[in-house]
């Protein structure tokens, strides 16, 4: 990749009510990267991205822009701009004087003004818009605005604080493509925020993961999706079965009192591990050819494949398979060693991956409590 | 940090014009008018009044209820108006706020007078005159008249902050249109209710012009005495004892009302 | 239900104007009894704008309300920034201190204020300290609670959001306030600057108590008139006042009513440039 642009160094933030909503964040941004903080509502993805764009003074560390500190940089110095969460469009101006809004203020002449934001218009699909007011347009409308507004002034990094949470499903699908298309066209640095992880899996270069103030894992999207640090990652993006296992060598894993082959290692012998096992990559067998055999307990139709939860021995894994296997079957399953993943027990151990409790709809009330508690 | 500086000639101008002179009238409140020492005599010599203090009180209480019972209708109404005619009624209620109220006080008189407009139409179908002017009853319609519209205005935009949806689930729920109201309108009208009574209630308690003109000396309400304190009597020490007795008699009615619910007085009064 | 309300909201209608109607009536009357119509006359219009101690007093009310309510209006939409940005027990107890004008009855707030003026007169040794300036300070003082009240809500439900991004585009604080919040918060700079003109104009309780023979406005000059008989030209001015307002409302709620609907007019401009 390209040289480094932005860096965060030992960055903390207390609030002043004792919360510490960023504990010792350290991270580097490279030019012309698209960089994901993802997480779940209250992680601190948002506060980062306030600090980057001056809107908030971190408690202690640094921000290095470029090499250089800006911590005390105030916001309107910055070579930053921010598309926000609600758009946050002037009220009072239409569209098009939205768009210069950022221009007027440095003081561009009014003919390249009308050039670049003539041209803005053209990239994010509003030309003909210029004089509508902007609570006249559609969300996806306002949205687009809010792109151009930023973009127009040639940034070098635009911060995106969940643009598309407002926007409904399918719009969101064509919103995703057409902000990365922009972004390599303009080769400009996007920070985005999401707690939405197939989005960040579709759009970043890089995606941090974050939880509890805290970087869990920093990678690109294939190898946050195999290869996930802790539970939390695992649990977090897509779907995982977690199960404690031992490491008994190098290759070799037990649990559930048999061995399996896998490809991990440096572990130390006789290791307790986390064990993941992607609910998609595991394989159907009739009993006598399983590595291991359950009951199905339930099965929920979800379109590309069903949704299956087997019983092994009282804990229960989620199963995607498009083969219909009705309740009460009993059925074997096989794992190949690429299917395992084994990671280092963490504090959060035990507290996914297990879906005693699994309901069709569980996910969907997740999401809701999400959107509430969304003030970060 | 630095917008806070913004408010700070504002503070230092309300400590200065409002927060000290209130400490003034402590001061003056406390001290004898002749030798400028210590005395709670302002303050004791006041039991004297009693009879006037709790005429002032009943007056300006029974014109707040009255002004709730005929106010509340009127601003009903005009909330369920298509919004042109309630911009337009809304209006109309507060027009006569801007108008002089000396004069339109001053047109009652002229109505109500032995010799005046009412008792001339009596007169012109053959009865007896009525005694109006210079009643109770003649104080209490000048204050209705005053001081409905700040009754008016935030029951008006309290009704308007309900959520239609609430309405709809009553019904849905099986509210008669009675029950609606009773269940669901009035409980939510509690906060424009209290404001509306505080509104009316404080400005007819401390009156004295509605009074001196409507009124007659045996219907002397307290902000005739205070009034009479610093332009006639000039004993300027009791009229600030008896301002600080109302003021404090003032804040224990807000309070007690303000007990019946927590109203968010800020934001009726602004719409007023 | 509604045609109950009606049956009341007609009548509270009628009892609110009769008494304009009655001065109105009077003010084309040629007999000197507002009870008694005994013809019709323009001549009390004609004496209105002929007496001159009359229109200078009109003059001083409108002069007094002007600079109170223009004073309050600048200084107040900067103190409900300032006191937007504060938190917890300090936004309290100003906001406590900003009811204090509002709850407290008139008389009080009157009587107070002129207790401190004549303390200071002592202090100063001087003898007539009331007249224009305790005038002044006087509504200024009571004009900042309606601006503050109607600039605060406006702030709570602008987008804070909105700030930032002004901030993210290149403006300093300054220019952030002035190109975006100010447009955001305008509807109650306007709505408190006329409530603190119009409350300005029509006090009397408080002018009362603060001014003295060098400097009076009309309402208090009326009280004065009123222990004598009326000169019925008063009521000529009542009329007129009652027309400039009513007209002054009515364009208000019309420009209101089209600003909902028509597109700004500057943009057309901007497309005829183009």
């Amino acid at each position: 990749m390209s040289k480094e642009l932005i860096r965060l160094s030992n960055l903390t933030m207390t609030f002043e009510d004792g919360e510490t909503i960023l504990d010792n964040i350290n991270l580097y941004i490279n030019d012309k990267e698209f960089l994901t903080l993802l997480g779940p509502s209250g992680c601190g993805k948002t506060t980062t991205l306030r600090i980057i764009g001056g809107f908030l003074t971190p408690t202690s560390g640094d921000v290095f822009f470029n090499g250089e500190r800006i911590n005390d940089v105030p916001a309107y110095k910055r070579k930053i701009n921010t598309v926000f969460q609600r758009y946050a469009l002037f009220p009072h101006l239409d569209v098009y004087d939205n768009i210069a809004f950022g221009l007027r203020i440095a003081k561009l002449n009014e003919d390249e003004i009308d050039e670049r934001v003539t041209e803005m218009l053209e990239i994010v699909s509003l030309k003909g818009f210029e004089n509508r007011k902007v609570t006249s347009l559609s969300g996806g409308q306002q949205q687009r605005v809010a792109i151009a507004r930023a973009l127009v002034n040639r940034p070098r990094v635009l911060l995106l604080d969940e643009p598309l949470g407002a926007l409904d499903l399918r719009l969101r699908k064509d919103m995703q493509n057409e902000l990365k298309l922009i972004q390599q066209r303009m080769g400009i640095t996007f920070i985005y925020v999401t707690h939405d992880q197939e989005e960040a899996l579709t759009m970043s270069d890089t995606i941090v993961v974050m939880n509890k103030g805290k970087i869990q894992q920093i990678g690109r999207p294939e190898d946050i999706y195999n290869e996930p640090k802790n539970a939390f990652v695992a649990d977090f993006i897509g779907e995982s079965n977690i199960l404690d296992g031992v490491m008994l060598e190098d290759y070799v894993v037990k649990f559930f009192g048999r061995k399996f082959d896998c490809v991990d290692k440096g572990f130390e012998k006789n290791e307790p591990v986390d064990v993941v096992i992607r609910p998609e990559d595991i394989d159907i067998v009739p009993p006598e050819q399983g590595h291991l055999c359950g009951t199905v307990t339930s099965v929920t139709f979800k379109g590309v494949h069903y949704d299956t939860i087997v019983d092994f021995k009282g804990f229960k894994w989620l199963i995607q398979t498009t083969d219909y296997c009705p309740v009460d079957s009993y059925i074997g399953i096989r794992l190949n060693p690429e299917d395992i993943h084994i990671m280092h027990k963490s504090e959060y151990s035990g507290l996914y991956g297990d879906y005693s409790s699994y309901s069709a709809e569980y996910d969907e009330i997740a999401d809701a409590s999400e959107e509430e508690a969304d003030e970060e | 940090m630095k917008s806070k500086l913004l408010a700070c000639p504002y503070i230092v101008w309300m400590i200065l014009f409002t927060l000290i002179p209130l400490c003034i009238v402590f001061y003056y409140a406390l001290t004898d008018s002749v030798t400028g020492q210590f005395t709670i005599a302002n303050l004791a010599s006041i039991g004297n009044y009693l009879p006037i203090f709790l005429r002032s009180i009943w007056l300006a209480m029974f014109s707040a209820v009255i002004c709730l019972v005929i106010g509340y209708p009127v601003a009903y109404f005009i909330a369920q108006c298509k919004p042109t005619t309630q911009r337009f009624l809304e209006m109309l209620i507060m027009l006569p706020m801007c108008m002089s109220f000396l004069l339109r006080t001053l047109a009652w008189v002229a109505m109500l007078e032995d010799t005046g407009i009412i008792n001339n139409l009596i007169r012109a179908i053959g009865l007896k005159p009525l005694p109006l002017i210079r009643t109770n009853g003649a104080v209490i319609l000048g204050m209705v008249y005053n001081y409905l519209p700040y009754m008016i205005l935030p029951l008006y935009s309290v009704i308007m902050k309900i959520d239609p949806r609430l309405i709809e689930a009553a019904r849905d729920l099986g509210c008669t249109p009675r029950l609606v109201f009773s269940k669901v309108i009035l409980p939510l009208s509690g906060p424009g209710i209290l404001s509306g009574l505080t509104m009316v209630f404080v400005p007819a308690v401390s009156t004295f012009y509605i009074s001196q003109k409507l009124g007659s000396p045996g219907t002397t309400l307290i902000g005739d005495v205070i009034e009479s304190q610093f332009k006639t009597a000039y004993n300027p020490n009791l009229g600030a004892a008896m301002s600080l007795v109302l003021m404090v008699l003032i804040f224990i009615c807000v309070a007690v009302m303000n007990r019946f619910g927590e109203s968010d007085g800020e934001e009726v009064i602004a719409k007023v | 239900m509604k045609r109950v309300n009606l049956v009341i909201t007609i009548p509270v209608f009628i009892f609110l104007y009769l008494p304009m109607l009655v001065l109105a009536v009077a003010s084309f009357n040629t007999g000197l009894d507002v009870a008694t119509f005994k013809s019709f006359t323009l001549s009390q219009y004609a004496n209105l704008f002929r007496d001159q101690t009359l229109l200078r007093l009109l003059g001083n009310s409108v002069l007094i309300a002007l600079l109170s309510s223009f004073i309050a209006t600048v200084f107040g939409t900067l103190a409900a920034v300032g006191i937007f940005s504060m938190k917890g027990r300090m936004r309290r107890a100003v906001m406590t201190l900003t009811n204090i004008p509002m709850t407290n009855p008139d008389i009080v707030t009157g009587v107070a204020l002129a207790l401190l003026f004549a303390f200071t007169g002592t202090m100063l040794k001087i003898n007539s300290i009331l007249g224009f300036w305790t005038l002044l300070i006087a509504h200024i003082t009571f004009n900042f609670p309606y601006v503050i009240l109607n600039v605060m809500p406006k702030l709570q439900q602008m987008d804070p959001d909105l700030q930032e991004a002004a901030l993210d585009l290149g403006c300093t604080p300054m220019q952030a306030f002035l190109k975006v919040v100010i447009h955001e918060i305008m509807p109650g700079i306007i709505s408190g600057a006329l409530m603190a003109f119009t409350m300005s104009l029509d006090d009397f309780v408080i002018s009362y108590f603060v001014t003295g023979s060098s400097f009076i406005t009309l309402p208090v000059e009326i009280y004065n008139y009123t222990k004598k008989p009326i000169q019925p030209k008063i009521y000529a001015l009542f009329t007129l006042m009652f027309a400039v307002i009513l007209i002054l409302m009515v364009v208000m709620n019309l420009l209101q009513a089209r600003s909902e609907k028509q597109p700004r007019l500057h943009n057309e401009k901007r497309r005829m440039q183009a």
